[in-house]
């Protein structure tokens, strides 16, 4: 599943990043590694950027982002 | 000790980016955003720079000034980044600072709730410098949380100064001033931990190190730069070319150093 699509108030964690150089650096620095796990928040009034909790901070991802990663839902 | 213009070759960087040469030695405050950078700014220095409970707050840098033991201290505040990769303005103004304005220390606090995602930028900056000291902030926070840092264990991990504060209640600062000095004067006793890549990486930094090497002229760590390249990230040629090819002026007002772009 991509990240894009998980649901609000799901729990999902990390499988790969489909995103190449740059970005794929900049989504590791923001912490998504493969199985580090992510919470889906919120999404803002538009439904684009949604707000993720990753590694205890929370980090807005735009759905061109969210969707080049790949997730699995966890329990 | 205390560097000078004549004495150091940092003197022309110091210039560019205004900071008073002589007796002073810089430091700047890095950190993830919303850590604290600012509140520590805040206690060291007596200004009031713009805190709060959100990401962000920091835009451009402030500079202010502390002393201890006898000795002047220039302190800049940076915007907060979770890399030293530079994806936003705020992100490149900090990493130019930490990059081009040579400071004496690096001090990055981190927050002491969720460390694992703050150590990313401690390893960055390691890298980048060995003049590092950490700070761990929101030790109370943490605390509160049921979480409870080795500070001892981390900073033999680490093989650089970590030192534990509440910096809004001004706990651990004075700690952290002495270690920012012991460091400034290089009589701390550092072991910073390298960090060795696969194979093919390390092969690929020797096949160019030396080249950009000579194209940095000493002013910057080539290996670092040599990383950012494999990267693919070139925003750091740019900067290269305008802060050591002497391109880029950065000018202060006031308290606060604007970025000419
Ligand atoms: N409980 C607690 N709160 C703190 C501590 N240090 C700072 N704070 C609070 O944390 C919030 C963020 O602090 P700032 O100093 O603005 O953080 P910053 O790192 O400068 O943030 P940016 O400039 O946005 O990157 C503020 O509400 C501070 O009052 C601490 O040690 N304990
Ligand atoms: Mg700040």
């Amino acid at each position: 599943m991509l990240l894009s699509k998980a649901a609000i108030g799901s729990k999902v964690k990390v499988v790969s990043l489909e995103s190449k150089g740059l970005l794929r650096r900049r989504m590791m620095d923001l912490g998504l590694i493969p199985d580090s796990e992510i919470e889906v928040i919120r999404e803002s009034p538009l439904g684009d950027p949604r707000a993720y909790g990753i590694k205890g901070s929370q980090i807005a991802l735009r759905r061109e982002e969210a969707s080049q990663i790949v997730v699995e839902v966890v329990n | 000790m205390g560097l000078t213009c004549e004495s150091c070759s940092r003197g022309v960087l110091k210039k560019k980016f205004n900071l008073r040469c002589g007796e002073k030695f810089v430091i700047a405050l890095a950190g993830n955003p919303n850590v604290g950078k600012s509140t520590v700014f805040n206690e060291l220095t007596g200004l009031k720079q713009h805190t709060g409970n959100w990401p962000g707050k920091t835009v451009v840098n402030a500079r202010g000034n502390y002393r201890y033991e006898d000795m002047e201290f220039v302190l800049m505040d940076l915007p907060g980044t979770y890399s030293l990769l530079a994806s936003s303005v705020e992100e490149q103004v900090a990493r130019d600072f930490i990059c081009f304005g040579q400071p004496d220390v690096t001090i990055v606090v981190v927050d002491g709730t969720c460390l694992e995602r703050n150590l990313n930028l401690v390893l960055q900056v390691m890298e980048l410098t060995h003049n590092v000291v950490v700070c761990v902030n929101l030790i109370d926070e943490a605390e509160r949380k049921g979480i409870f840092i080795d500070i001892k264990a981390l900073e033999e991990e680490l093989g650089v100064p970590v030192v534990g504060t509440i910096a809004r209640e001004g706990v651990g600062l004075e700690e952290l001033k002495r270690r920012v000095l012991n460091v400034a004067l290089n009589i701390e006793n550092l072991n910073p931990k390298k960090i060795s890549y696969s194979k093919p990486v390390e092969d690929a930094i020797k096949g160019i190190e030396p080249e950009i090497d000579r194209i940095l002229k000493g002013k910057l760590n080539s290996r670092w730069v040599a990383l950012r390249l494999i990267d693919g990230d070139n925003t750091i040629v740019n900067s290269i070319y305008e802060h050591i090819y002497d391109k880029k002026t950065l000018e202060i007002e006031g308290e606060e150093v604007l970025v000419n772009a």
